[in-house]
């Protein structure tokens, strides 16, 4: 029987649900170690924004979603297209620049999206998906459907215009939306506490009378806790709500960083919080999981990130000849 | 009475127009849905949308706060996930506000992700000069936006074509931006009944002539149609293009033109320098079009200055009447 100390995620998930929430932070955790890799072989070409740290909040906000419930994302953002279901081969051969991808080589690490799963979309722009999240529930609630849009965003984001008129917007028209800002503490190099004025960004939904909450988010149970909460009352009809998921990113913003805006020791004391860590402890001490089926979940995701890469890297290029192909749709060509 | 199959005109503003479209469109489209400034009960500051709000509700003529970036953002969001918006910006100055959200997302979203989405958006600008409003109000960026591949970009000289375009660019699953004169909106002509799409991307001959091109944009349509007039009475035959469509650009009505006429004028109130008759010039230029010119090409546009207020300053940065009469006749002399 579950008590009080019973972590939410136990009391509220079967445990086989549990187990392939693990399996997909893994998968997050590996994909990012293979895109680093296929980065230092040259593979990638551009650069990329790496969320190793930060896999708790990706799936745990994603728990409750159906594949008709929406998503937008931002430049940090493989692991929320994992979270929400995303092919990994796909996934892979946007990265390599191929036909075969995502976006058939046009968009890159950075655009991401995968409609048939509800995602709209990663984001090149900091802040840009916060109105199209705040579309996408207008839609919802005016095409009469109860789909729930989850808007991902960082705490760089919540100093943007766009921020502030989003969270506006969703809160006179109590749209089904849920604002859920992962702080990993810099927006590139510049720290939290250097660029915003309040102690916590979920502070801010107060000034838009929305819900607001700061979670620890390299804990699975707490994001999805929050998170669930929040797309139950949107679903409701009672409006929008403003999570943050305090987490940190293990690698710099980008390839061109060389950390000098933060300390070895911070970075190791974030490593020592590692959100799958946490969650395999959690699912022992609940009897769930043993540490074997654990060590089995991690080599099954390597290998099925290893089997995505090499697939994707046989996959084709696009021609040099389409180029411009997809700026207008077939019916609309434009000189 | 109108022959069978002809269809019923009436004589309607230019307002009037747009705003018989926008409700032809919400009457037989449950998916259409207005947003703006003060589009509702206020009626748009131009009473555009006028009392659309009454017949349609609030919940589908939707007044934005001030919001312009994150307002044209949830239009491009809507968009994105079946509804089909029409977003006015106030005055077309207020774009400037919203770029991120057009050029970044509307005009590159289908692109980027590789054609598996549309963004079937369409945004409304009223811009142009003579109001009094100032170098804040007054502005004709039509050729920024006209510059953004993944944008469609019209410029509707008469109501007719206001009507028709608008029900075009909802028709079409690409972002369009329709820039609409100002100065227009009280100017009448016969509209036609019903639904009907006008052609984006097809200029068109407003007057035939043998002697010279005038290639016009917007507003400057009807001038140059009144310097014809004089002209004609002095024996110069000039054939008057209205643009229409700035993106595409009707690149064979033009050049087919200069072929016939030799002489080309180009008239528009945006900024003359890297604006849009630079671009039709070039067009020329770049085919065996240039070969029939027997004259230098002229550009008519706005000077390289804010819009000023003072009445007769706010003119004088504009292409006037007494503008391009002059310059068409110092074409028509040989005096260019």
């Amino acid at each position: 029987m579950f008590d009080e100390n019973t972590p939410y995620a136990v009391r509220t998930y079967a445990p086989e649900v549990l187990i392939k929430a693990l399996q997909k932070m893994y998968l997050i955790r590996k994909f990012e170690e293979g895109a680093e890799d296929s980065y230092t072989r040259g593979l990638i070409h551009g650069t990329m924004h790496l969320s190793i740290g930060q896999e708790a909040s990706a799936v745990g906000a994603c728990m409750s979603l159906t594949d008709d419930d929406k998503i937008t994302s931002t430049h940090r953002g493989h692991g929320h297209c994992v979270a929400k279901g995303a092919d990994l081969t796909k996934m892979f051969a946007e990265f390599f620049g191929k036909e075969t991808g995502y976006c058939k080589g046009r968009g890159g690490s950075m655009h991401i999206a995968d409609p048939s799963k509800g995602n709209l979309g990663a984001n090149g722009i900091v802040g840009g998906g916060l109105p199209i999240a705040v579309g996408a529930a207008l839609s919802a609630k005016r095409l009469g459907l109860d789909d729930v849009t989850v808007c991902f965003f960082g705490d760089g984001a919540n100093n943007e215009g766009a921020f502030h008129e989003a969270l506006n917007m969703a809160a006179i028209w109590r749209l089904p939306v849920v604002f859920v800002c992962e702080n990993n503490k810099y927006g590139m190099s510049t720290s939290i506490e250097r660029s915003t004025a309040v102690k916590n960004i979920a502070d801010r939904a107060a000034a838009y009378d929305m819900p607001g909450v700061t979670v620890n988010g390299n804990d699975f149970s707490a994001v999805a806790q929050a998170v669930d909460r929040a797309v139950t009352r949107a679903r409701k009809g009672d409006g929008p709500s403003l999570i943050e998921n305090l987490t940190y990113r293990w690698r710099g913003h980008s390839k061109s960083d060389r950390n000098r805006y933060r300390t070895k020791e911070e970075i190791a004391a974030w490593q020592a919080r590692d959100p799958i860590v946490r969650m395999g402890e959690m699912l022992i001490e609940h009897g769930i999981l043993d540490q074997n089926g654990i060590s089995k979940i991690e080599a099954a995701a390597a290998a099925t990130i290893e089997a995505a890469i090499a697939e994707a890297k046989a996959s084709p290029d696009p021609h040099v000849d389409q180029a411009t192909r997809d700026v207008y749709s077939q019916s609309g060509a434009a000189a | 009475m109108n022959a069978p199959g002809v269809p019923e005109t009436r004589e309607l503003s230019y307002a009037q127009a747009i705003r018989e479209a926008m409700d032809i469109a919400l009457a037989e489209d449950e998916r259409v849905v207005l947003m703006g400034e003060d589009i509702g009960v206020y009626g748009g500051a131009f009473q555009v949308t006028g009392d659309l709000v009454e017949k349609y509700g609030t919940e589908r003529v939707i007044d934005t706060p001030i919001s312009e970036l994150g307002g044209a953002g949830v239009a491009v969001g809507a968009a994105l996930t079946g509804l089909r918006p029409i977003f006015e910006f106030q005055f077309s100055d207020f774009a400037t506000l919203a770029m991120e959200q057009i050029v970044n997302q509307a005009a590159k979203l289908r692109f980027m992700l590789g054609g598996a989405v549309s963004v079937p958006v369409v945004m409304r600008f009223p811009a142009g000069s003579g109001t009094g409003a100032a170098a804040q109000h007054s502005q004709s960026l039509e050729a920024w936006l006209g510059h953004v591949p993944g944008l469609k970009v019209v410029q509707p000289s008469t109501p007719e074509d206001a009507k028709g375009l608008l029900l075009a660019a909802l028709d079409d699953p690409d972002p369009v931006m329709i820039f609409e004169h100002k100065l227009l909106y009280k100017s009448k002509g016969r509209v036609p009944a019903g639904r009907y799409a006008t052609p984006i991307g097809k200029a068109a001959i407003r007057r035939e002539g043998r002697d010279m091109t005038i290639v016009a944009t917007s507003i400057m349509v009807l001038k140059a149609l009144e310097v014809a007039k004089t002209l004609e009475a002095e024996g110069i035959d000039a054939e008057v293009i209205d643009l229409r469509s700035i993106r595409p650009i009707d690149r064979n009505t033009v050049l087919a033109s200069v072929r016939r006429t030799g002489r080309l004028i180009c008239v528009y109130e945006g900024v003359k320098t890297l604006g849009i008759g630079a671009e039709i010039s070039a067009m020329v230029a770049e085919s065996d079009a240039f070969d029939f010119l027997e004259s230098p090409i002229v550009r008519l546009g706005g000077a390289e200055a804010p819009i000023p207020y003072n009445p007769e300053l706010e003119k004088a940065v504009v292409p006037q009447i007494p503008d391009i009469l002059d310059a068409a006749r110092r074409m028509a002399n040989g005096q260019v």
